[in-house]
């Protein structure tokens, strides 16, 4: 194995470990999309009315684990905004490993957490009455892991440059949780106003929770149906992909630079 | 003193960076042999922790040229980083792993592994004194013992350089002796060239060599003995009661024969005869002295002599990075 291999999997390794030395992090892990799909979805069914027939604690289930997913991936990489300065990060930035594989690591670290919790919340889908088979399961699990990566990585290119965690949650206030909002996560795009629409085409993450609704409930139907369905599902996973790799070069172009202006 | 080998393992070349408007450093010219002890004394503010993170590669100089073992810092980082084990004056270890976990990690990063990851580990923790605690959390070590478990780590893979920042803030007297023996052992056995950044005037007397730092400028750099040895074998100093009282150093000139300085209140002259001085100086100004000390020099005299401020009360610069200004 490689050095630049076995940093990253050191490093990967190390995310995890913490992550299950912090008691208040797991617990909070598990419980926050639970509460967060009882809360919005028992909520707000009764006002919303979908097509299709389908119930509103469904219809927001997908969205709830890409929220999961956005979650982690943030928790995960704000503690390089103090780390990299102030500890354990500075010792790693000395060493003599590639950037792109000391990035990898904390992503796929991060990932990896992210990815467990999203099974866990799909794991909700029963009670939400998506039935959800094991290929299902698989296939939406396999899935979370590709957009965890992207979700990840696009937290780190934001945390990386910053000064302090206050500018963070700044920024997660007006970027990322709109990233989420728009998404399609928490209502569809149908019958929005025309510049509401527009936003939510452009936003990125819409793709990755169309897919994953596309993955736990398939459409019954028509075969001209399920043919445009599966174009749309081509155009989906393709986005996201591109979502992904865009956002891990991001973060490893951030992390590139040495400090030139940067003080301390 | 030890022979000093003829390899170099630091040399600096009119070394700048600047913090916006701010000089962190200013033209640093300096070389260090392989094998040397070398210390980096100043004051906070004096540019130490940019020369630092610049050997270490952290950040790039806007102007000059440094070189490891002959490799340039800014264009050969990898071959630089290979060569350095780096300690910071933040702990950099991780605090929910345990002590094993940490060095493990280390090796995964310097490509130590198997039987050398489990030797070299070993011979550390020995030598460090962590051999009991090796499967506790980092987090539960005490200050003077987290500190070595910094240092273990950053020798784990055998760096030719070992560069410390600071490396004895914050740790009580007995435990700066311990971790200094305990570094003393392990790298005057491997010939490990050590450079460290301190604000100790101890710590620069126990170096081969010293570089004062100050104001982003080397202003003194050799032997302790040889720089204390430009003053003269003993300082007198004069506490100025009344500040402004102008007259007071032509008359301490008048009655000693020696010429004096003066800096920030107070009137220092070298003066081989001293002892003589000290009761003749007391009768003739009486209650216009605030005391009359006379000491063997220091390094603290060096940096008086040569920048003409107290050491300790050079101004601080406004660095933004609080707590890592210096």
């Amino acid at each position: 194995m490689s050095r630049a291999a076995a940093a990253t999997l050191a490093l990967a390794g190390r995310e995890t470990r913490r992550f299950f030395r912090e008691r208040s992090r797991v617990t909070g892990a598990l419980l926050q999309p639970v509460l967060f799909w009882a809360f919005f979805g028992a909520g707000l069914a009764p006002s919303f009315h979908l097509g299709g027939g389908i119930a509103y604690g469904a219809y927001l289930l997908p969205g709830i684990v890409v929220l999961v997913l956005l979650f982690t991936a943030i928790f995960s990489t704000i503690s390089v905004i103090e780390d990299r300065r102030e500890g354990f990060l500075q010792g790693v930035m000395v060493a003599p490993v590639p950037r792109g594989a000391i990035v990898a690591g904390k992503i796929l670290g991060g990932t990896i957490l992210a990815t467990a919790q999203a099974g866990l919340a799909l794991l909700l889908a029963p009670l939400a009455g998506v039935p959800l088979s094991a290929a299902a399961f698989a296939a939406a699990v396999a899935f979370c892991f590709v957009l965890g990566f992207g979700l990840t990585s696009l937290s780190l290119a934001i945390a990386w440059p910053m000064r302090s965690t206050q500018g963070f949650h700044a920024i997660m206030t007006v970027f990322l949780m709109p990233l989420w909002l728009l998404s399609g996560a928490f209502f569809p795009a149908e019958g929005v106003p025309r510049w509401l629409g527009l936003l939510m085409r452009a936003d990125p993450l819409a793709y990755g929770v169309a897919a994953l609704r596309r993955i736990l409930m398939p459409l019954p139907g028509v075969p001209a149906a399920a043919d445009a369905g599966a174009t749309a599902a081509a155009v989906e996973i393709g986005l996201t992909f591109l979502f992904v790799v865009a956002a891990f070069c991001a973060a490893v172009a951030v992390t590139r630079r040495r400090d030139g202006a940067l003080p301390g | 003193m030890r022979e000093i080998p003829s390899v170099t393992a630091i040399r600096a070349e009119g070394l700048a960076f600047d913090y916006g408007r701010e000089r962190g450093l200013d033209g640093v010219d300096l070389e260090v042999a392989a094998g040397e002890r070398f210390a980096i004394l100043g004051p906070n503010g004096g540019g130490k922790t940019t020369l630092f993170r610049i050997l270490a590669t952290l950040l790039k100089p806007a102007r000059g040229r440094a070189a490891i073992f002959g490799h340039d810092v800014a264009t050969s980082a990898d071959a630089v980083r290979r060569a350095l084990g780096v300690v910071f004056q933040a702990p950099a270890v991780d605090r929910l792993l345990t002590v094993r976990e940490n060095l493990d990690l280390q090796g995964a990063l310097y490509g130590v592994r198997g039987a050398a990851l489990q030797r070299e580990r070993e011979a550390l923790l020995d030598r460090f004194g962590l051999a009991d605690r090796f499967r506790a959390r980092a987090g539960t070590l005490s200050g003077g013992l987290l500190r070595r478990l910094e240092i273990a780590k950053a020798l784990l893979h055998r760096p030719r350089l070992l560069l410390l920042d600071e490396p004895s803030t914050g740790l009580d007297p007995q435990a700066r002796a311990d971790l200094w023996q305990a570094l003393d052992d392990q790298t005057r056995r491997d010939g490990t060239t050590v450079a460290f950044t301190t604000h100790l005037l101890d710590e620069g007397d126990r170096s081969d060599r010293v570089a004062i730092l100050d104001r982003g400028r080397v202003v003194a750099l050799g032997t302790p003995d040889a720089l204390k040895a430009e003053i003269g074998r003993q300082v007198l100093v004069v506490a100025v009661e009344a500040p402004g009282d102008p007259g007071l150093r032509a008359e301490v000139e008048r009655l000693t024969g020696h010429p004096a300085r003066e800096a920030e209140g107070r009137i220092l002259l070298d003066a081989p005869d001293g002892a003589r001085l000290v009761p003749l100086l007391s009768e003739a100004l009486g209650g216009r002295i605030g005391g009359i000390s006379l000491s063997r020099p220091t390094l603290f005299d060096v940096f008086l002599r040569r920048t003409g401020h107290r050491f300790d009360a050079a101004p601080p610069q406004d660095f933004r990075g609080a707590g890592d200004a210096a």
